[in-house]
Protein backbone atom coordinates (compact mmCIF):
# COMPACT_ATOMS: atom_id res chain seq x y z
CA UNK A 1 0.00 0.00 0.00
CA UNK A 2 1.42 3.37 -0.98
CA UNK A 3 0.74 5.94 1.71
CA UNK A 4 1.20 9.66 2.13
CA UNK A 5 4.75 9.30 3.40
CA UNK A 6 5.87 7.68 0.14
CA UNK A 7 4.66 10.63 -1.84
CA UNK A 8 6.28 13.03 0.57
CA UNK A 9 9.48 11.00 0.33
CA UNK A 10 9.54 11.28 -3.46
CA UNK A 11 8.80 15.00 -3.26
CA UNK A 12 11.54 15.56 -0.68
CA UNK A 13 14.02 13.61 -2.82
CA UNK A 14 13.17 15.65 -5.91
CA UNK A 15 13.44 18.85 -3.89
CA UNK A 16 16.91 17.93 -2.63
CA UNK A 17 18.03 16.90 -6.13
CA UNK A 18 16.84 20.29 -7.37
CA UNK A 19 18.71 22.19 -4.65
CA UNK A 20 21.89 20.20 -5.31
CA UNK A 21 21.48 20.76 -9.03
CA UNK A 22 21.49 24.49 -8.39
CA UNK A 23 24.57 24.51 -6.22
CA UNK A 24 26.79 21.76 -7.64
CA UNK A 25 26.19 22.47 -11.31
CA UNK A 26 29.14 24.29 -12.86
CA UNK A 27 28.33 23.77 -16.49
CA UNK A 28 25.24 25.22 -17.94
CA UNK A 29 22.61 27.76 -16.98
CA UNK A 30 19.89 25.65 -18.64
CA UNK A 31 20.52 23.05 -15.95
CA UNK A 32 19.79 25.72 -13.36
CA UNK A 33 16.40 26.31 -14.99
CA UNK A 34 15.73 22.57 -14.97
CA UNK A 35 16.66 22.37 -11.29
CA UNK A 36 14.27 25.20 -10.48
CA UNK A 37 11.55 23.36 -12.39
CA UNK A 38 12.34 20.23 -10.41
CA UNK A 39 11.93 22.11 -7.12
CA UNK A 40 8.56 23.49 -8.18
CA UNK A 41 7.37 20.07 -9.35
CA UNK A 42 8.34 18.47 -6.06
CA UNK A 43 6.18 21.08 -4.37
CA UNK A 44 3.33 20.13 -6.67
CA UNK A 45 3.63 16.46 -5.71
CA UNK A 46 3.56 17.51 -2.07
CA UNK A 47 0.47 19.64 -2.58
CA UNK A 48 -1.48 17.04 -4.54
CA UNK A 49 -0.56 14.29 -2.08
CA UNK A 50 -1.68 16.39 0.87
CA UNK A 51 -4.80 17.43 -0.99
CA UNK A 52 -5.82 13.84 -1.66
CA UNK A 53 -4.88 12.78 1.86
CA UNK A 54 -6.87 15.58 3.48
CA UNK A 55 -9.78 15.28 1.06
CA UNK A 56 -9.47 19.01 0.47
CA UNK A 57 -9.42 20.57 -2.99
CA UNK A 58 -7.44 23.69 -2.07
CA UNK A 59 -4.13 21.90 -2.56
CA UNK A 60 -4.97 21.05 -6.16
CA UNK A 61 -6.03 24.61 -6.87
CA UNK A 62 -2.70 25.73 -5.42
CA UNK A 63 -0.94 23.27 -7.75
CA UNK A 64 -2.60 24.84 -10.78
CA UNK A 65 -1.40 28.26 -9.67
CA UNK A 66 2.11 26.95 -9.16
CA UNK A 67 2.15 25.34 -12.61
CA UNK A 68 1.05 28.58 -14.25
CA UNK A 69 3.59 30.68 -12.41
CA UNK A 70 6.32 28.13 -13.15
CA UNK A 71 5.62 28.47 -16.86
CA UNK A 72 5.83 32.27 -16.65
CA UNK A 73 9.00 32.01 -14.61
CA UNK A 74 10.65 29.69 -17.14
CA UNK A 75 9.72 32.07 -19.96
CA UNK A 76 11.32 35.01 -18.17
CA UNK A 77 14.36 32.95 -17.22
CA UNK A 78 14.93 31.91 -20.82
CA UNK A 79 14.46 35.49 -22.02
CA UNK A 80 17.11 36.74 -19.60
CA UNK A 81 19.33 33.84 -20.66
CA UNK A 82 19.02 34.80 -24.33
CA UNK A 83 20.00 38.41 -23.68
CA UNK A 84 22.88 37.22 -21.51
CA UNK A 85 24.06 34.91 -24.29
CA UNK A 86 23.96 37.79 -26.78
CA UNK A 87 26.30 39.80 -24.57
CA UNK A 88 28.71 37.10 -23.46
CA UNK A 89 28.44 34.44 -26.15
CA UNK A 90 28.33 31.73 -23.51
CA UNK A 91 25.91 30.32 -20.98
CA UNK A 92 28.39 28.45 -18.81
CA UNK A 93 27.79 29.10 -15.12
CA UNK A 94 31.50 29.77 -14.56
CA UNK A 95 31.27 32.73 -16.91
CA UNK A 96 28.57 34.49 -14.91
CA UNK A 97 31.32 36.31 -13.05
CA UNK A 98 31.77 39.89 -14.25
CA UNK A 99 30.83 40.98 -10.74
CA UNK A 100 31.98 38.88 -7.87
CA UNK A 101 29.80 38.42 -4.86
CA UNK B 1 -21.01 39.41 -1.94
CA UNK B 2 -18.69 39.46 -4.92
CA UNK B 3 -19.42 43.16 -5.32
CA UNK B 4 -18.24 43.82 -1.78
CA UNK B 5 -15.08 41.78 -2.39
CA UNK B 6 -14.31 43.66 -5.57
CA UNK B 7 -14.77 46.97 -3.80
CA UNK B 8 -12.12 46.00 -1.26
CA UNK B 9 -9.54 45.17 -3.92
CA UNK B 10 -10.47 48.16 -6.08
CA UNK B 11 -7.06 49.88 -5.78
CA UNK B 12 -5.27 46.74 -7.01
CA UNK B 13 -7.77 46.29 -9.84
CA UNK B 14 -7.37 49.90 -10.92
CA UNK B 15 -3.58 49.69 -10.90
CA UNK B 16 -3.46 46.44 -12.88
CA UNK B 17 -5.98 47.75 -15.42
CA UNK B 18 -3.87 50.90 -15.69
CA UNK B 19 -0.75 48.80 -16.30
CA UNK B 20 -2.44 46.80 -19.05
CA UNK B 21 -3.95 49.86 -20.73
CA UNK B 22 -0.59 51.62 -20.57
CA UNK B 23 1.14 48.61 -22.11
CA UNK B 24 -1.34 48.26 -24.99
CA UNK B 25 -1.45 52.01 -25.49
CA UNK B 26 2.33 52.27 -25.68
CA UNK B 27 2.67 49.28 -28.01
CA UNK B 28 0.15 50.71 -30.49
CA UNK B 29 1.02 54.33 -29.78
CA UNK B 30 4.48 55.79 -29.87
CA UNK B 31 6.49 53.02 -28.19
CA UNK B 32 9.57 54.49 -26.49
CA UNK B 33 8.64 58.05 -27.43
CA UNK B 34 5.86 57.80 -24.88
CA UNK B 35 8.14 56.46 -22.16
CA UNK B 36 8.94 59.73 -20.31
CA UNK B 37 5.27 60.72 -20.29
CA UNK B 38 4.28 57.23 -19.18
CA UNK B 39 6.82 57.33 -16.35
CA UNK B 40 5.37 60.55 -15.00
CA UNK B 41 1.83 59.28 -15.47
CA UNK B 42 2.61 56.09 -13.57
CA UNK B 43 4.15 58.09 -10.75
CA UNK B 44 1.05 60.29 -10.59
CA UNK B 45 -1.19 57.21 -10.54
CA UNK B 46 0.91 55.83 -7.67
CA UNK B 47 0.62 59.03 -5.69
CA UNK B 48 -3.13 59.32 -6.27
CA UNK B 49 -3.73 55.69 -5.33
CA UNK B 50 -1.52 56.02 -2.27
CA UNK B 51 -3.34 59.14 -1.13
CA UNK B 52 -6.68 57.49 -1.79
CA UNK B 53 -5.77 54.36 0.19
CA UNK B 54 -4.33 56.45 3.00
CA UNK B 55 -7.28 58.86 3.23
CA UNK B 56 -10.32 56.68 2.74
CA UNK B 57 -9.39 53.27 4.09
CA UNK B 58 -10.94 52.38 7.41
CA UNK B 59 -11.41 49.34 9.59
CA UNK B 60 -10.56 45.78 8.68
CA UNK B 61 -12.11 44.33 5.57
CA UNK B 62 -11.72 40.75 4.39
CA UNK B 63 -12.28 39.81 0.78
CA UNK B 64 -12.63 36.37 -0.82
CA UNK B 65 -13.01 34.42 2.42
CA UNK B 66 -10.09 36.08 4.10
CA UNK B 67 -7.67 35.53 1.21
CA UNK B 68 -7.17 39.24 0.93
CA UNK B 69 -7.21 41.53 3.93
CA UNK B 70 -7.33 45.25 3.91
CA UNK B 71 -6.44 46.53 7.37
CA UNK B 72 -4.44 49.32 8.93
CA UNK B 73 -1.20 47.40 8.52
CA UNK B 74 -1.63 46.72 4.82
CA UNK B 75 -2.71 50.29 4.16
CA UNK B 76 0.34 51.67 5.95
CA UNK B 77 2.64 49.46 3.91
CA UNK B 78 0.81 50.22 0.65
CA UNK B 79 1.08 53.97 1.11
CA UNK B 80 4.81 53.64 1.81
CA UNK B 81 5.30 51.37 -1.21
CA UNK B 82 3.36 53.56 -3.63
CA UNK B 83 4.95 56.84 -2.54
CA UNK B 84 8.49 55.50 -2.62
CA UNK B 85 7.93 53.84 -6.00
CA UNK B 86 6.61 57.14 -7.36
CA UNK B 87 9.63 59.01 -6.01
CA UNK B 88 12.05 56.54 -7.58
CA UNK B 89 10.27 56.66 -10.94
CA UNK B 90 10.39 60.44 -11.06
CA UNK B 91 13.99 60.85 -10.02
CA UNK B 92 15.29 58.18 -12.39
CA UNK B 93 13.42 59.37 -15.46
CA UNK B 94 15.97 61.95 -16.57
CA UNK B 95 18.93 59.61 -15.93
CA UNK B 96 17.39 56.86 -18.02
CA UNK B 97 16.21 59.09 -20.88
CA UNK B 98 19.66 60.54 -21.38
CA UNK B 99 21.18 57.08 -21.66
CA UNK B 100 18.51 55.81 -23.98
CA UNK B 101 17.35 53.07 -21.66
CA UNK B 102 13.98 54.50 -20.79
CA UNK B 103 11.77 51.99 -22.52
CA UNK B 104 8.03 52.12 -22.18
CA UNK B 105 8.09 48.70 -20.49
CA UNK B 106 9.87 50.18 -17.48
CA UNK B 107 6.94 52.10 -15.92
CA UNK B 108 4.54 49.31 -16.87
CA UNK B 109 6.68 46.68 -15.15
CA UNK B 110 7.08 48.88 -12.10
CA UNK B 111 3.30 49.29 -11.96
CA UNK B 112 2.82 45.53 -12.19
CA UNK B 113 5.37 44.89 -9.47
CA UNK B 114 3.57 47.50 -7.35
CA UNK B 115 0.36 45.48 -7.78
CA UNK B 116 2.29 42.42 -6.61
CA UNK B 117 3.64 44.28 -3.60
CA UNK B 118 0.17 45.49 -2.67
CA UNK B 119 -1.04 41.89 -2.87
CA UNK B 120 1.86 40.76 -0.70
CA UNK B 121 1.13 43.06 2.20
CA UNK B 122 -2.58 42.23 2.04
CA UNK B 123 -2.22 38.48 1.72
CA UNK B 124 -4.40 36.42 4.03
CA UNK B 125 -3.71 33.07 2.47
CA UNK B 126 -0.66 31.15 1.26
CA UNK B 127 -1.92 31.26 -2.32
CA UNK B 128 -2.46 35.00 -2.28
CA UNK B 129 0.99 35.36 -0.71
CA UNK B 130 2.61 33.30 -3.45
CA UNK B 131 0.81 35.02 -6.32
CA UNK B 132 1.64 38.47 -5.00
CA UNK B 133 5.25 37.56 -4.41
CA UNK B 134 5.67 36.09 -7.88
CA UNK B 135 3.98 39.00 -9.62
CA UNK B 136 6.42 41.31 -7.89
CA UNK B 137 9.48 39.12 -8.45
CA UNK B 138 8.84 38.30 -12.10
CA UNK B 139 8.49 41.98 -12.91
CA UNK B 140 11.67 42.76 -10.99
CA UNK B 141 13.75 40.06 -12.74
CA UNK B 142 12.95 41.73 -16.04
CA UNK B 143 13.58 45.22 -14.70
CA UNK B 144 17.00 44.19 -13.35
CA UNK B 145 18.13 43.17 -16.82
CA UNK B 146 16.40 46.09 -18.51
CA UNK B 147 19.63 47.22 -20.12
CA UNK B 148 19.81 44.23 -22.36
CA UNK B 149 22.94 45.31 -24.22
CA UNK B 150 24.97 45.50 -21.02
CA UNK B 151 26.85 42.49 -19.69
CA UNK B 152 26.51 43.66 -16.11
CA UNK B 153 22.80 44.31 -16.28
CA UNK B 154 21.94 40.96 -17.86
CA UNK B 155 24.23 39.19 -15.43
CA UNK B 156 22.49 40.95 -12.56
CA UNK B 157 19.13 39.86 -13.97
CA UNK B 158 20.33 36.30 -14.31
CA UNK B 159 21.69 36.08 -10.77
CA UNK B 160 18.57 37.69 -9.38
CA UNK B 161 16.40 35.32 -11.36
CA UNK B 162 18.16 32.11 -10.33
CA UNK B 163 18.38 32.99 -6.63
CA UNK B 164 14.91 34.52 -6.61
CA UNK B 165 13.43 31.40 -8.17
CA UNK B 166 15.29 29.27 -5.63
CA UNK B 167 13.85 31.35 -2.80
CA UNK B 168 10.35 31.04 -4.26
CA UNK B 169 10.92 27.30 -4.39
CA UNK B 170 11.94 27.19 -0.72
CA UNK B 171 8.96 29.30 0.22
CA UNK B 172 6.59 27.08 -1.77
CA UNK B 173 7.98 23.91 -0.26
CA UNK B 174 7.35 25.43 3.15
CA UNK B 175 3.88 26.49 2.08
CA UNK B 176 3.07 22.95 0.94
CA UNK B 177 4.21 21.55 4.30
CA UNK B 178 2.18 24.15 6.18
CA UNK B 179 -0.85 23.28 4.07
CA UNK B 180 -0.38 19.58 4.71
CA UNK B 181 0.04 19.84 8.44
CA UNK B 182 -2.48 22.59 9.08
CA UNK B 183 -5.01 21.33 6.55
CA UNK B 184 -5.67 24.80 5.20
CA UNK B 185 -3.88 27.58 3.38
CA UNK B 186 -5.77 30.32 5.16
CA UNK B 187 -3.77 32.28 7.75
CA UNK B 188 -6.73 32.33 10.14
CA UNK B 189 -7.00 28.53 9.81
CA UNK B 190 -3.26 28.02 10.23
CA UNK B 191 -3.10 30.00 13.45
CA UNK B 192 -5.92 27.85 14.81
CA UNK B 193 -4.18 24.61 13.80
CA UNK B 194 -0.88 25.81 15.22
CA UNK B 195 -2.44 26.63 18.57
CA UNK B 196 -0.67 28.28 21.47
CA UNK B 197 2.82 27.40 22.62
CA UNK B 198 5.08 25.14 20.56
CA UNK B 199 3.82 24.10 17.15
CA UNK B 200 3.97 20.57 15.69
CA UNK B 201 7.17 19.52 13.94
CA UNK B 202 5.70 19.48 10.43
CA UNK B 203 4.44 23.04 10.75
CA UNK B 204 7.77 24.09 12.22
CA UNK B 205 9.53 22.77 9.11
CA UNK B 206 7.07 24.65 6.94
CA UNK B 207 7.54 27.82 8.95
CA UNK B 208 11.33 27.55 8.64
CA UNK B 209 11.21 27.12 4.88
CA UNK B 210 8.75 29.99 4.45
CA UNK B 211 10.92 32.25 6.61
CA UNK B 212 14.02 31.27 4.64
CA UNK B 213 12.26 32.06 1.37
CA UNK B 214 11.16 35.45 2.62
CA UNK B 215 14.60 36.17 4.09
CA UNK B 216 15.91 35.92 0.52
CA UNK B 217 13.49 38.61 -0.54
CA UNK B 218 14.49 40.99 2.25
CA UNK B 219 18.14 40.03 1.61
CA UNK B 220 18.86 38.96 5.16
CA UNK B 221 22.09 37.06 5.82
CA UNK B 222 22.69 34.13 5.05
CA UNK B 223 20.41 34.62 2.03
CA UNK B 224 21.95 37.88 0.85
CA UNK B 225 24.44 36.75 -1.83
CA UNK B 226 22.48 38.22 -4.71
CA UNK B 227 22.14 41.71 -3.26
CA UNK B 228 25.57 43.30 -3.96
CA UNK B 229 25.76 41.93 -7.51
CA UNK B 230 22.21 42.89 -8.42
CA UNK B 231 22.64 46.36 -6.92
CA UNK B 232 25.87 46.89 -8.81
CA UNK B 233 24.74 45.44 -12.12
CA UNK B 234 21.29 46.93 -12.45
CA UNK B 235 20.98 50.50 -13.77
CA UNK B 236 21.09 52.94 -10.86
CA UNK B 237 17.41 54.07 -10.91
CA UNK B 238 16.43 50.41 -10.74
CA UNK B 239 18.85 49.80 -7.90
CA UNK B 240 17.15 52.68 -6.11
CA UNK B 241 13.83 50.95 -6.67
CA UNK B 242 15.17 47.60 -5.37
CA UNK B 243 16.41 49.30 -2.24
CA UNK B 244 13.05 50.84 -1.36
CA UNK B 245 9.57 49.52 -2.20
CA UNK B 246 10.25 45.75 -2.54
CA UNK B 247 12.04 45.77 0.82
CA UNK B 248 8.99 47.31 2.51
CA UNK B 249 6.71 44.78 0.82
CA UNK B 250 8.85 41.81 1.79
CA UNK B 251 9.16 42.98 5.40
CA UNK B 252 5.41 43.55 5.49
CA UNK B 253 4.79 40.09 4.14
CA UNK B 254 7.19 38.52 6.64
CA UNK B 255 5.45 40.34 9.49
CA UNK B 256 2.11 39.24 8.14
CA UNK B 257 3.06 35.55 7.93
CA UNK B 258 4.77 35.50 11.31
CA UNK B 259 2.00 37.28 13.19
CA UNK B 260 -1.13 36.32 11.25
CA UNK B 261 -0.34 32.68 10.63
CA UNK B 262 2.09 31.84 13.43
CA UNK B 263 1.25 34.49 16.00
CA UNK B 264 0.64 31.84 18.65
CA UNK B 265 4.15 30.45 18.36
CA UNK B 266 6.31 33.53 18.85
CA UNK B 267 8.85 31.48 20.79
CA UNK B 268 9.38 29.19 17.79
CA UNK B 269 10.26 31.84 15.24
CA UNK B 270 11.78 34.42 17.54
CA UNK B 271 15.20 32.76 17.51
CA UNK B 272 15.22 32.34 13.72
CA UNK B 273 14.41 36.00 13.15
CA UNK B 274 16.84 37.15 15.86
CA UNK B 275 19.62 35.09 14.26
CA UNK B 276 18.87 36.52 10.80
CA UNK B 277 18.91 39.97 12.35
CA UNK B 278 22.28 39.60 14.10
CA UNK B 279 23.98 38.07 11.06
CA UNK B 280 22.59 40.75 8.73
CA UNK B 281 23.65 43.62 10.97
CA UNK B 282 27.19 42.36 11.34
CA UNK B 283 27.79 41.22 7.79
CA UNK B 284 26.30 44.46 6.47
CA UNK B 285 28.55 46.48 8.76
CA UNK B 286 31.77 44.56 8.17
CA UNK B 287 31.56 43.66 4.47
CA UNK B 288 30.80 47.22 3.38
CA UNK B 289 34.12 48.47 4.73
CA UNK B 290 36.08 47.10 1.79
CA UNK B 291 33.72 48.42 -0.88
CA UNK B 292 34.78 51.16 -3.29
CA UNK B 293 31.66 51.07 -5.43
CA UNK B 294 28.92 53.15 -3.85
CA UNK B 295 26.17 50.91 -5.23
CA UNK B 296 27.74 47.82 -3.67
CA UNK B 297 28.22 49.80 -0.50
CA UNK B 298 24.53 50.69 -0.46
CA UNK B 299 23.74 47.00 -0.97
CA UNK B 300 25.61 46.07 2.20
CA UNK B 301 24.08 49.06 3.91
CA UNK B 302 20.62 47.80 3.01
CA UNK B 303 21.50 44.34 4.32
CA UNK B 304 22.50 45.91 7.64
CA UNK B 305 19.33 48.01 7.73
CA UNK B 306 17.19 44.94 7.10
CA UNK B 307 18.92 43.41 10.10
CA UNK B 308 17.65 46.27 12.27
CA UNK B 309 14.14 46.02 10.85
CA UNK B 310 14.19 42.28 11.58
CA UNK B 311 15.20 43.10 15.14
CA UNK B 312 11.88 44.86 15.59
CA UNK B 313 10.12 41.84 14.17
CA UNK B 314 12.10 39.47 16.41
CA UNK B 315 10.59 41.17 19.46
CA UNK B 316 7.33 39.50 18.51
CA UNK B 317 5.19 42.23 20.05
CA UNK B 318 2.90 44.91 18.68
CA UNK B 319 5.51 47.47 19.67
CA UNK B 320 8.09 45.50 17.71
CA UNK B 321 5.96 45.66 14.57
CA UNK B 322 5.42 49.38 15.15
CA UNK B 323 9.18 49.86 15.48
CA UNK B 324 9.75 47.85 12.29
CA UNK B 325 7.23 49.97 10.35
CA UNK B 326 8.75 53.23 11.58
CA UNK B 327 12.20 51.91 10.73
CA UNK B 328 11.15 50.95 7.21
CA UNK B 329 9.59 54.36 6.51
CA UNK B 330 12.72 56.13 7.72
CA UNK B 331 14.95 53.74 5.79
CA UNK B 332 13.01 54.31 2.57
CA UNK B 333 13.11 58.09 2.97
CA UNK B 334 16.86 58.05 3.55
CA UNK B 335 17.46 55.76 0.61
CA UNK B 336 15.41 57.89 -1.78
CA UNK B 337 17.61 60.87 -0.89
CA UNK B 338 20.85 58.92 -1.05
CA UNK B 339 20.04 57.42 -4.42
CA UNK B 340 18.98 60.84 -5.73
CA UNK B 341 22.54 61.84 -4.89
CA UNK B 342 24.09 58.72 -6.45
CA UNK B 343 22.06 59.30 -9.62
CA UNK B 344 23.53 62.78 -9.90
CA UNK B 345 27.13 61.49 -9.63
CA UNK B 346 28.57 61.70 -13.12
CA UNK B 347 31.68 62.82 -14.92
CA UNK B 348 31.47 64.00 -18.55
CA UNK B 349 27.91 62.72 -18.65
CA UNK B 350 28.92 59.18 -17.67
CA UNK B 351 27.73 57.70 -14.37
CA UNK B 352 30.43 57.27 -11.75
CA UNK B 353 30.07 54.93 -8.80
CA UNK B 354 33.53 54.99 -7.25
CA UNK B 355 33.44 56.63 -3.82
CA UNK B 356 36.89 58.17 -4.25
CA UNK B 357 35.44 60.31 -7.06
CA UNK B 358 33.73 62.30 -4.31
CA UNK B 359 37.08 63.78 -3.22
CA UNK B 360 36.64 67.38 -2.13
CA UNK B 361 33.07 67.39 -3.35
CA UNK B 362 32.10 69.76 -0.56
CA UNK B 363 34.29 72.55 -1.93
CA UNK B 364 32.53 72.54 -5.28
CA UNK B 365 28.95 71.88 -4.22
CA UNK B 366 28.57 72.66 -0.53
CA UNK B 367 24.76 72.41 -0.54
CA UNK B 368 24.58 68.91 -1.96
CA UNK B 369 27.50 67.75 0.14
CA UNK B 370 25.79 68.99 3.28
CA UNK B 371 22.55 67.21 2.38
CA UNK B 372 24.47 64.00 1.70
CA UNK B 373 26.33 64.44 4.99
CA UNK B 374 23.03 64.63 6.86
CA UNK B 375 21.71 61.54 5.05
CA UNK B 376 24.87 59.54 5.72
CA UNK B 377 24.85 60.49 9.40
CA UNK B 378 21.22 59.51 9.52
CA UNK B 379 21.95 56.17 7.82
CA UNK B 380 24.67 55.56 10.38
CA UNK B 381 22.20 56.36 13.15
CA UNK B 382 23.98 59.36 14.62
CA UNK B 383 21.77 61.26 17.07
CA UNK B 384 19.86 63.53 16.86
CA UNK B 385 18.94 62.72 13.25
CA UNK B 386 15.85 60.74 12.36
CA UNK B 387 17.85 57.62 11.50
CA UNK B 388 18.81 57.43 15.15
CA UNK B 389 15.17 57.31 16.21
CA UNK B 390 14.51 54.41 13.86
CA UNK B 391 17.30 52.46 15.52
CA UNK B 392 16.18 53.60 18.96
CA UNK B 393 12.68 52.17 18.42
CA UNK B 394 13.85 48.74 17.28
CA UNK B 395 16.44 48.53 20.05
CA UNK B 396 13.82 49.44 22.61
CA UNK B 397 11.40 46.86 21.17
CA UNK B 398 14.06 44.15 21.38
CA UNK B 399 15.03 45.18 24.91
CA UNK B 400 11.45 45.22 26.16
CA UNK B 401 10.84 41.77 24.67
CA UNK B 402 13.70 40.38 26.76
CA UNK B 403 16.23 40.30 23.91
CA UNK B 404 18.75 42.56 25.60
CA UNK B 405 21.66 40.66 24.00
CA UNK B 406 20.20 41.42 20.56
CA UNK B 407 19.92 45.12 21.38
CA UNK B 408 23.52 45.23 22.62
CA UNK B 409 24.79 43.50 19.47
CA UNK B 410 22.74 45.95 17.42
CA UNK B 411 24.48 48.91 19.05
CA UNK B 412 27.89 47.31 18.45
CA UNK B 413 27.07 46.66 14.78
CA UNK B 414 25.86 50.20 14.29
CA UNK B 415 29.13 51.58 15.67
CA UNK B 416 31.11 49.33 13.30
CA UNK B 417 28.86 50.30 10.42
CA UNK B 418 29.23 54.02 11.07
CA UNK B 419 32.81 53.74 9.80
CA UNK B 420 32.02 53.38 6.11
CA UNK B 421 29.39 56.10 6.10
CA UNK B 422 31.82 58.45 7.76
CA UNK B 423 34.50 57.54 5.26
CA UNK B 424 32.33 58.91 2.44
CA UNK B 425 31.90 62.09 4.47
CA UNK B 426 35.67 62.18 4.91
CA UNK B 427 36.21 61.95 1.15
CA UNK B 428 33.68 64.69 0.52
CA UNK B 429 35.21 67.12 2.99
CA UNK B 430 38.87 66.23 3.44
CA UNK B 431 39.83 63.96 0.52
CA UNK B 432 42.64 64.59 -1.91
CA UNK B 433 42.04 66.84 -4.85
CA UNK B 434 41.01 64.74 -7.85
CA UNK B 435 39.10 64.96 -11.08
CA UNK B 436 35.89 66.83 -10.45
CA UNK B 437 32.43 65.43 -10.96
CA UNK B 438 30.00 67.27 -13.23
CA UNK B 439 27.76 69.89 -11.74
CA UNK B 440 24.45 68.26 -10.89
CA UNK B 441 21.95 69.30 -13.49
CA UNK B 442 18.75 67.46 -12.66
CA UNK B 443 16.42 69.66 -10.64
CA UNK B 444 14.24 66.70 -9.68
CA UNK B 445 17.14 64.81 -8.10
CA UNK B 446 18.21 67.96 -6.28
CA UNK B 447 14.70 68.41 -4.88
CA UNK B 448 14.51 64.81 -3.68
CA UNK B 449 17.97 64.97 -2.12
CA UNK B 450 17.19 68.19 -0.28
CA UNK B 451 13.68 67.10 0.76
CA UNK B 452 14.98 63.83 2.14
CA UNK B 453 17.80 65.54 4.05
CA UNK B 454 15.36 68.13 5.39
CA UNK B 455 13.04 65.34 6.52
CA UNK B 456 15.95 63.81 8.43
CA UNK B 457 16.43 67.10 10.28
CA UNK B 458 12.85 68.25 10.76
CA UNK B 459 11.51 64.80 11.56
CA UNK B 460 13.19 64.82 14.95
CA UNK B 461 10.37 67.01 16.26
CA UNK B 462 7.64 64.39 16.04
CA UNK B 463 8.63 62.04 13.17
CA UNK B 464 5.80 63.71 11.18
CA UNK B 465 3.25 61.86 13.28
CA UNK B 466 4.23 58.51 11.83
CA UNK B 467 4.48 57.03 15.29
CA UNK B 468 0.74 56.99 16.00
CA UNK B 469 -0.14 55.77 12.50
CA UNK B 470 2.38 52.96 12.79
CA UNK B 471 1.00 52.08 16.19
CA UNK B 472 -2.52 51.74 14.81
CA UNK B 473 -1.14 49.66 11.94
CA UNK B 474 0.74 47.33 14.26
CA UNK B 475 -2.29 46.86 16.50
CA UNK B 476 -4.31 45.87 13.43
CA UNK B 477 -1.78 43.11 12.75
CA UNK B 478 -0.97 41.86 16.24
CA UNK B 479 -3.95 41.16 18.43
Amino acid sequence: MIGLEHYLGVAATLFVIGIFGLFLNRKNVIILLMSIELILLSVNINLVAFSSFLGDLVGQVFTLFVLTVAAAEAAIGLAILVSFFRNRGTIAVEDVNVMKG
Amino acid sequence: MIQADLNIILPEILLSVYAMVALIGAVYGGKDKLAPMLTWLTAIVFVLLGAWIGMTGAGENLAFDGMFQDDGFSRFAKVTILFSAAAVLIMGQDYMSRRGMLRFEYPVLIALSAVGMMMMVSAGDLMALYMGLELQSLALYVVASLRRDSVKSTEAGMKYFVLGALSSGLLLYGASLVYGFAGTTNFAGIIEAAGEGHIPLGLLFGLTFVTAGLAFKVSAVPFHMWTPDVYEGAPTPITAFFATAPKVAAMGLLARVLHDAFGGAVGDWQQIVALLSVLSMFLGAVAAIGQRNIKRLMAYSSIAHMGYALMGLAAGTAFGVQAMLIYMVIYVTMNVGTFAFILSMERDGQPVTDITSLNMYARREPGRALAMLILLFSLAGVPPLVGFFGKFYVLRAAYEAGLAWLAVLGVVASVVGAFYYLRIVFYMYFGEEGEALDKGRSVVQYVFLMASAAAMLLGVVNLFGIETVAQAASLALVN
